[in-house]
């Protein structure tokens, strides 16, 4: 046994603690630093903004970052063509709140002059890569933020805060720049974009955490409502045009809220009484599934189906 | 000095975050330890914990839990070969901290991956195999960690369940990693043995280590102390703020602010500022979180400055404390962290990023390199990929550069690709190679593994 002496580090609080900055001030602190290195160095930056919660909170630290100027980059939405009504709602009126640009990248156009062709399992998700590339090379996007976190996906734990996408639009996990210290590298050659993910650190809980501190609105499905459901793969589905109940499910009005907002063919939604803020703060922080795993089908076709969407150019 | 801990204080009550960075080498059962740590904090739910199980019974797994290495091996080609390959990000919590954890891969890309999840990391916890104890990549693991400044280092000595007289195996090691301390220079290290297989003392203590007396691997990551990023207050201005016609509120069409984050140390409103480009003195008069002021803000918080008078700043500026300013420079010696597969040449022509800076230089001159494997210093002429090495850098324009050894953010730069863009190397300003004499390292003991 080692009689090494007691370490002076853990020596015990003799000393007042150093101040401590609060988690969500740092997190705040970090994506504001991106996003201000990212608007001061590209030239054409867009912000991927699809009225879920996550894409609320980036515009928000946009706002808050450049305050108070107006934000003037544009919002980018790739619309599946399945969107929960009231979502759309949302995302027109915050556009409007804040006068900015709003740009659609339409699946159903591409769909409707035959570009893409709808998948046999009807879901959209993937189907939504190609509009956005054309979108970025269109309009040259140089800067695409979006609100991807880490915690989210086995392949989303591998990104980089600032990652290089290749005139293709492709990630190459095996490929990436080192990103150190709090220094932030956005440069790349012509026909190359950046992706940038200011809340590459902030988990579920964080998020609604800085949603009830910051008091930031949201589409109101993500509180619990009244809506009629089916069950299908441990899944609450919204019965529509683009999923459709079979004989044996049975669609039912539930209580219920929805975690994660994305195209409705394959979003489920999750029994909940949670009206309030704070209230979904205490469920999310007891719930034991993963918010993908809860209510994302597309993501559970298999290990890497996230990792294979985002080597394509996926979000 | 390296140590058995004996016991722990309760951890601060203010719920905060610590940055994390693994380090080890391949097959040291990193990722098996990192799963660990994150199944018994119980920050893996029920449908990950099912994927995995399913996953391991897949591959022929017959462990009672499931592989918790699948847990952080997040591509394809990393469980197809059972591999590392990238460094991954990982979330957990406890009642007092918040963890964010840099699964740093052990192999190949070592060192870029390694100095990427240390450059921001509060504490490197680094790996070993009780059954090799002290090996080269640790060796490396510790150098990198020392040329970094990284606050804290945390060793686990992995698979103890695996030796005979595993008390023994612990202390021996212990005294290696005391050696290697004194070399490197480095402040406490702690050294807590583990079974990541079993989850001995990394969250709960074991059966198998009844000898040990020590807190777990948590408890310690719980409760050390966070640094202060202290030191003279730096500001590198990111963009300046001048709504004019563009302001949210038409009060605030004369706002005149500057944006940035403190970089190190703290600022507070009536401080003398000094611009660091033109030497121009003026006072902060107002400091921004957005809509809120604040009387103070220290790093590394976002906020926005403003100041008495209209003095010319732009990005790239640094607006820093009128007491103790910093110095412009246009030739320093830097030590690179190589971190491309293209060679370095004396003579390339660079970028250089400092803060929110950049500027052309040219790496005049390479001094020397850092054997890994003896921690000595030979003469160099260029560098490859894995690379430390001490060069000259000459700039094209001044910076107000600092030395890393009083702030890793004033004293840390970039060496960026002038044609495409790539980070090639990090740079630690007039710092020197881990061992060598200007580090301020005691000479070698006979008892040295040199």
């Amino acid at each position: 046994m080692t009689t090494l002496a007691y370490p002076s580090t853990l020596a015990g609080q003799e000393n007042p603690s150093p101040m401590q900055h609060d988690l969500l001030d740092l997190l705040e602190s970090e994506a504001i630093l991106v996003i201000r290195e990212v608007v001061a160095e590209l030239e054409r930056p867009v912000i991927l903004f699809s009225g879920g919660k996550d894409s609320v909170v980036m515009l928000h630290l946009a706002t808050k970052a450049l305050w108070p100027a107006r934000l003037t980059v544009p919002v980018l939405h790739v619309d599946t063509g399945h969107n929960f009504p009231e979502v759309l709602a949302f995302r027109d009126a915050t556009v409007e709140r804040l006068g900015i640009t709003l740009h659609v990248a339409s699946v159903q156009d591409y769909l409707d002059d035959g570009r893409l062709r709808e998948r046999t399992d009807g879901t959209r998700n993937p189907l939504q890569t190609l509009p956005l590339l054309d979108a970025i090379a269109a309009n040259r996007f140089d800067g695409v933020f979006g609100g991807g976190r880490r915690d989210e996906d086995k392949a989303r734990a591998k990104e980089r805060i600032v990652s290089l996408r290749d005139a293709f639009g492709q990630w190459d996990p095996k490929n990436q720049r080192p990103e150190l210290w709090r220094t932030v590298n956005t440069r790349h050659r012509p026909g190359e974009h950046v992706r940038v993910f200011p809340l590459s650190n902030w988990t579920e809980l964080d998020i609604w955490r800085y949603i009830e501190r910051e008091r930031i609105e949201l589409p109101s499905l993500y509180y619990a409502h009244k809506r009629e459901v089916f069950e299908r793969d441990g899944m609450l589905l919204a019965p529509g045009p683009w999923s459709t109940p079979r004989d044996d499910e049975q669609v039912r009005a539930e209580t219920v809220r929805y975690r994660t907002v994305g195209d409705m063919s394959c979003t489920g939604a999750v029994r909940s009484q949670a009206c309030t803020v704070g209230e979904v703060i205490t469920e999310v922080a007891a719930s034991t599934l993963t918010e993908r795993g809860a209510t994302r089908a597309d993501d559970r076709i298999s290990e890497a189906a996230m990792e294979d969407r985002k080597k394509e150019g996926y979000f | 000095m390296s140590t058995t801990p004996t016991a722990i204080e309760p951890a601060t009550p203010t719920p905060t975050l610590l940055r994390l960075a693994t380090a080890g080498s391949v097959d040291d059962g990193k990722s098996t330890l990192v799963g660990r740590l994150l199944h018994d904090t119980r920050s893996v739910l029920a449908d990950q914990l099912q994927a995995i199980e399913d996953a391991s019974r897949r591959r022929g797994w017959t462990g009672a839990v499931a592989d918790l290495a699948l847990l952080t091996d997040g591509l394809r080609a990393e469980r197809e070969q059972g591999i590392t390959i990238d460094v991954a990000y990982r979330y957990f919590a406890t009642a007092t901290r918040s963890f964010v954890l840099a699964d740093c891969p052990g192999h190949v890309q070592y060192t870029r991956n390694t100095v990427t999840g240390a450059s921001t990391a509060d504490v490197v916890l680094v790996l070993i195999d009780a059954r090799h104890g002290v090996v080269e990549q640790t060796r490396r693991h510790l150098a990198v960690v020392s040329l970094l400044r990284v606050p804290h280092v945390v060793v686990a000595v992995n698979k103890i369940d695996l030796v005979e007289n595993a008390a023994d195996v612990y202390d021996g090691i212990v005294l290696d990693i005391e050696d290697l301390r004194r070399t490197l220079d480095l402040d406490d290290v702690i050294v807590v043995p583990v079974s990541a297989l079993h989850g001995d003392n990394v969250v709960e203590p074991g059966p198998r280590t009844a000898w040990y007396a020590g807190p777990t691997l948590l408890e310690v990551l719980e409760s050390l102390p966070l640094e202060e990023e202290d030191g003279p207050a730096r500001f590198p201005v990111q963009l300046v703020i001048r709504p004019q016609h563009g302001a949210v509120d038409p009060s605030l069409t004369d706002y005149r602010g500057y944006a940035g984050h403190v970089a190190s140390g703290t600022v507070r409103v009536g401080d003398e500022v000094v611009v660091a480009s033109s030497g121009v003195r003026t006072r902060v008069v107002a400091i921004d979180r957005g809509p809120d002021p604040v009387e103070s803000a220290s790093a590394p918080l976002s906020v926005t400055l403003r100041l008495a008078d209209d003095v010319d700043i732009s990005r790239g500026d640094v607006i820093a404390a009128a007491s103790t300013p910093p110095t412009l420079t246009s030739s320093t010696d830097a030590v690179l962290c190589w971190l491309n597969e293209r060679p370095l040449a004396p003579g390339a022509r660079v970028l250089v990023s400092h803060g929110t800076r950049t500027v052309r230089a040219l790496v005049t001159e390479i001094h020397e390199r850092l054997d890994i494997a003896t921690l000595s210093v030979e003469p160099a002429q260029s560098a490859t990929l894995n690379d430390l090495v001490r060069v000259t850098l000459t700039l094209a324009e001044p910076l107000p550069l600092e030395p890393y050894s009083q702030s890793r953010h004033a004293g840390s730069l970039l060496v960026i690709d002038p044609h495409d863009g790539w980070t090639l190397a990090a740079g630690m300003v007039a710092a020197a190679l881990p061992g060598s004499d200007g580090a301020g390292a005691p000479p070698l003991g006979e008892e040295g593994w040199l």
